[in-house]
């Protein structure tokens, strides 16, 4: 069985973002980019699987220019086989990016589609859903626990009232939340050896994908700062302006 | 003039406090509101729509097929209901935040996720980088809208309306590739940090492992989870996975006490999110006094037992 | 620094290792593969650097002289090298007060701080860019792995360095699941890079006894900071170096200098060097640096900008005489990490990749030669006699010393004369002969100094900067800074010293902490720290030893 992992380049989590003065976007130029840490989980529990017996192959799939085959390269050393790189300068959105993805899914026969559940970039939480959409397949997101079997997966979700558990068939997209592993350490003899994996480069025209419709960024900004609010003399006070915002 | 279709979420059979938020969001937009409820029996939740302030009409789809919150199997029956709509909005939950793409996807609509202002029907005001840039974006009139609204940025509407309940039927083709098994609620004794309303976080002015307690207390006493400062963690009173910060966890609960911490800005850029933070030092300087929506100068030994004795 | 093998551990062999991807790493990984395509041969090249990737752990001024670089890759203007802002103005001034300050006129600025055909850079660009030829060239970069230990071999010889291990918890112990035993890789030569104070380097100097026998080494310590200012007052390649306040102008106690260079889109950088002979324990360098951005001369370009990023690393300023001896057995010692720095230029990129080049050279000779390695490099230190990078250290042999013993107006202008007059080749040699860690008075005879609190706007405190400077350590470790003595810091350096570490580490990582009992314990944050070596350096019980922590840990510096 062969699984399909979406893996993005995004500034680092470590990075303190800072916005533009100008308000045309962040400062992503001179600063450290890794593989979001989403799909990192993601990657690391295609590899388990793999470990497992469950799954036979692993492509990791990227779109980006040529930078993101960097994230490629991660993401061999976790242990993909291969690699695909849709190679696009441009600003990819959900919708476009999820097109790509459907196409290269069915183009490559795959059985599971694992993606981080958000880009730690855009926070647009869209991707996974939207390629399980296009090809009117099942979906189980935010996953906190996966297991294969036969022509079905059983996954557990985060949702906000606790952890669900689905059913769905195959093939099936899976998106990957924070506990469902802790990604393992990328060895250096990976690393090595990962250089010498393949990755072929294809184009949304090679792939039949069009552009989606796109948002607009007109401007972008530091978030408000919070101001300083009230100071209560005593903790009587305190709890009565609790209670008064229905706080407590 | 819009017209905005929001799907209510539904939660023990009852209406989601969310859902009020949306309307919110979708009365900052302007226009008319019809709440969507989906599920086996929704009329308790459509009775406590129906009051929501702003909202004209409420539409109920019940049906077997609906008795669970499945994405695959609501989508297709939303993208057959938002004909005639402007906007499609859902809670920036895990219900909506699942579903919402599927049926963005389906119309062929760039979504907007986490909506936090609403300039004009079509540019709306997002956060990105874990809500260290916000990014205003102009989204395509059409087809429609399709959006998630992020509920930290509304106030719920009130209740005192009285909007028509109507019930609607779906004749959408829907999947069997998906199946509900089972729902859990978590089992730990305390809610997890990261997920939590409530948080209470204790700092290095606490000294020791052991005076922890009083931080636990008070945390159990509010059903909160307990936090930590950086220097707390490397001072060894409690273990890494409680570090609230920027190194540590991002969380954005309702509320969020802070006792004995200082406000380093690591751990300010933790807790920007929380929608309302208290904050109990010694120090009337500390820096977290300037974040703070109630701040109380005091020694935390006597304040926080004494804050846990009275609620 | 014995080799212990507790656990199977993978082994990779090169023809060459290079350990650290800064200035002279790069260009000495670029030389040999320039050498062996040129000769049609085939020399493999492996560098290994303890940042999440090339660039996170440099900081540096930058004006940037390009002769080395002109002469490594002749046509880098095509090649796309981040040189944007050449500099289109030198200003010195003499700041003798808070408020007040002297221009020099161009004709009294020393000839070495002249800085026409320069540039403006960000080094740790420089070193991506340096990274994408050297990867183009051949070359594997690894970042994210430290080199924890030296390899050597019964003969005495070093063979290579071992990768630290992965995944061990703050016990030491290894971590169920997580813990990746470090590689060992091995190389027919390896070449040094680290740095100012390399934590092996440092072992090498002691090992094989190369430290100079003419002077002890000497250090700065270098903070800066990236703002993005108002266009109106951004000029693009000016470049202000200032000496005097907030250090002493006429003193000896407290020297250095400072610093603030236009580079492109609206940036400067501003900065401040204080030398780590200082006397007082109770100064504290970052703190010297916040009220410095205060002067008016520096003010006037920073208000109203923003702040965007912060870090601080200690320099190596000992120049020629200090100079350890660059080679042992199997290896050398290149750039900073041998002490190659230019101080009376306040340059040391250009030094740094020279000094790897002529390494480069003589490692190239003897592989092509068919030396299976293990030898002494001669050939490095004779072809560093023979280079301009030996002239020109040679002609600024004298700069630090005569600034210590003399202080910035009249050591300036000692400098002056020796620069202007005599082109670096005075009749006279100054020596100093203490170690920065000797320098400390005692607290109880030093004046206490009473910082301004910050603004907000211009000055800051110092966990908000170490949190622009995006440091961060996977939190479950062993502490990397390590105590010889753990009852030092209380026992003695409190007492006597008001225990230093507390002001001189620009990152705080030391605190000494009172317990509701009075009893007052050492915090080491080790999560905070910037990989500066200051602490390595100065403590004045030289009881903190720096060692690598987990590969990827540390600043994450951006254009900086």
């Amino acid at each position: 069985m062969k699984a399909l992992v979406s893996v993005k380049r995004v500034v680092d989590y470590n990075v303190r973002v800072q916005v533009k003065s100008d308000g045309s976007g962040v400062i992503t130029e001179g600063v450290k980019h890794s593989m979001n840490p989403f799909d990192e989980i993601a990657m690391e529990e295609a590899v388990r699987l793999k470990e497992k017996g469950k799954l036979t192959e692993i492509v990791a799939i990227t779109i980006g220019g040529a930078k993101n085959e960097e994230t490629l390269r991660s993401a061999l050393a976790f242990g993909a086989d291969r690699a695909i790189h849709i190679k696009e300068e441009g600003d990819v959105q959900p919708l476009t990016a999820a097109r790509a993805f459907a196409a290269a899914l069915k183009k490559e026969g795959a059985q599971v589609f694992f993606a981080g559940k958000q880009a730690i970039d855009d926070d647009a939480n869209q991707t996974g859903q939207m390629v399980a959409a296009l090809l009117d397949i099942a979906q189980a997101t935010f996953a906190s626990k996966v297991e294969l079997d036969g022509g079905k997966a059983v996954v557990t979700r985060e949702v906000d009232a606790g952890l669900e558990t689905l059913e769905v068939d195959l093939p099936a997209v899976i998106t990957t939340d924070l506990r469902l592993n802790e990604p393992r350490y990328l060895k250096l003899p990976d690393i090595m050896k990962a250089k010498k994996k393949p990755i072929e480069t294809v184009t949304f025209a090679d792939l039949g994908v069009e552009k989606g419709a796109a948002l607009t960024i007109s401007k972008t900004s530091a978030p408000p700062k919070r101001s300083k609010g009230i100071m209560v003399k005593t903790v009587d006070e305190l709890v009565s302006a609790l209670k008064s915002k229905g706080l407590v | 003039m819009s017209k905005i279709l929001v799907i209510g979420e539904i939660s023990d059979g009852k209406l989601n406090s969310g859902t009020a938020k949306v309307v919110a969001a979708a009365a900052q937009i302007k226009g008319d509101i019809t709440v969507a409820l989906f599920g086996a029996d929704v009329s308790a939740a459509a009775a406590d729509a129906a009051k929501l302030d702003g909202v004209t009409k409420v539409l109920k789809i019940e049906s077997a097929a609906n008795a669970n919150p499945l994405a695959a199997v609501y989508a297709p029956q939303i993208v057959e209901l938002a004909a005639g709509y402007s906007h499609v909005l859902f809670p920036g939950t895990a219900f909506g935040k699942d579903t919402a793409p599927r049926v963005a996807a389906r119309l062929g609509v760039q979504q907007v996720s986490d909506i936090m202002v609403a300039h004009s029907p079509t540019s709306f005001d997002r956060p990105t980088y874990a809500g260290n840039a916000i990014v205003t974006v102009e989204a395509p009139a059409a087809p429609a809208i399709v959006a998630t609204v992020r509920l930290a940025s509304f106030t719920a509407v009130g209740s005192s309306a009285n909007a028509a309940i109507e019930s609607a039927s779906s004749s959408a083709a829907l999947p069997s590739h998906t199946r509900f098994v089972k729902l859990e609620a978590q089992k730990s004794e305390r809610p997890d940090l990261q997920a939590a309303a409530r948080v209470v976080s204790g700092g290095r002015a606490l000294g020791s492992s052991d005076a922890f307690k009083i931080i636990y207390s008070l945390a159990d006493k509010m059903g909160a989870a307990v936090g930590a400062s950086r220097a707390a963690v490397d001072s060894g009173y409690v273990p890494n996975d409680m570090q609230v910060g920027q190194t540590g966890k991002i969380i954005a609960p309702e509320l969020y006490v802070a006792a004995g911490i200082s406000g380093a800005i690591q751990h300010l850029a933790g807790i920007k999110d929380a929608r309302t933070i208290v904050a109990i030092n010694k120090d009337a300087e500390a820096p977290i006094f300037e974040v703070a929506d109630f701040g109380l100068v005091a020694d935390l030994f006597t304040a926080v037992p004494e804050l846990e004795g009275k609620l | 620094m014995s080799v212990e093998t507790p656990v199977e551990r993978d082994v990779m062999e090169y023809d060459v290792l290079i350990v650290g991807a800064g200035p002279s790493g790069l260009a000495a990984a670029c030389k040999l593969k320039q050498i062996a395509a040129e000769k049609g041969a085939e020399i493999s090249v492996c560098v290994v650097e303890k940042g999440s990737e090339v660039g996170a752990h440099i900081l540096s001024g930058a004006v940037f002289e390009p002769r080395a670089l002109n002469e490594l890759f002749p046509n880098w203007k095509e090649l796309g090298a981040p040189l944007n802002a050449p500099v289109v103005r030198d200003e010195l001034h003499l700041f003798y007060s808070p408020q007040k300050s002297f221009k020099f006129l161009n004709f009294m600025i020393p000839s070495p701080m002249h800085n026409e055909g320069n540039y403006v850079i960000s080094l740790g660009n420089l070193c991506r860019w340096l990274a994408q030829q050297a990867e183009s060239l051949g070359v594997e970069i690894y970042p994210g792995f430290a080199a924890q230990e030296v390899l050597i071999d019964e003969q005495n010889v070093v063979r290579g360095v071992q990768i630290g291990d992965l995944g061990v918890g703050h016990d030491g112990k290894p971590k169920d699941g997580v813990y990746a035993p470090g590689m060992e890789l091995r190389a027919k030569y390896t070449l040094f890079s680290e740095g100012c104070r390399g934590h092996l380097g440092k072992r090498l100097i002691q090992q094989y006894q190369l430290e100079s026998k003419d002077a002890p080494q000497h250090y700065g310590i270098g903070l800066k900071e990236l703002w993005e200012i108002d266009p109106a007052k951004h000029e693009k390649g000016l470049v202000v170096h200032g000496a005097g306040w907030p250090l002493q102008a006429f003193g000896t106690e407290a020297t250095g200098g400072s610093f603030l260079y236009h580079l492109e889109n609206n940036q400067v950088v501003v900065g401040l060097i204080v030398d780590l002979s200082y006397s007082n324990p109770f100064l504290s360098p970052f703190d010297e640096f916040q009220r410095f951005k205060h002067h008016p001369v520096i003010a006037k370009y920073l208000e109203g900008g923003k702040r965007l990023s912060y870090g601080a690393r200690a320099l190596v300023k000992g120049g020629l005489d200090a100079l350890p001896k660059l080679v042992f057995p199997g290896g050398a010692l290149i750039g900073d990490d041998a002490g190659m720095l230019n101080y009376s230029k306040i340059k040391g990129s250009h030094t740094a990749m020279k000094s790897g080049m002529l390494a480069a050279e003589a490692v190239a000779e003897r592989l092509l030669a068919g030396s299976e390695g293990g030898d002494v490099l001669n050939g490095y230190p004779e072809k560093f006699k023979a280079s301009w990078l030996y002239d020109e250290l040679y002609r600024s042999r004298n700069f630090g010393a005569v600034l210590h013993k003399f202080g910035a107006l009249i050591g300036g202008t000692i400098n002056w004369i020796e620069q202007n007059i005599f082109g670096g080749k005075a009749p006279w040699h100054f020596r100093d002969l203490k170690k920065d860690h000797e320098t400390l008075k005692p607290a109880a005879q030093s004046q206490k100094i009473v910082y301004p609190k910050p603004d907000g706007k211009l000055s800051f405190d110092k966990l908000s900067s170490v949190f622009l400077s995006s440091t961060n350590h996977e939190e479950d470790q062993p502490v990397h800074l390590r105590l010889k003595d753990p009852s030092i810091p209380i026992g003695r350096n409190l007492p006597l010293y008001d225990e230093p570490a507390q002001r001189y580490c620009p990152a705080g990582v030391y605190e000494v902490v009172t317990a509701a009992t009075g009893d007052k314990r050492f915090q080491i944050n080790a999560q905070n720290c910037v990989h500066c070596k200051t602490c390595d350096i100065k403590d004045p019980s030289q009881n903190i030893t720096w060692v690598a922590p987990e590969g990827n840990g540390g600043p994450n510096y951006p254009n900086m």
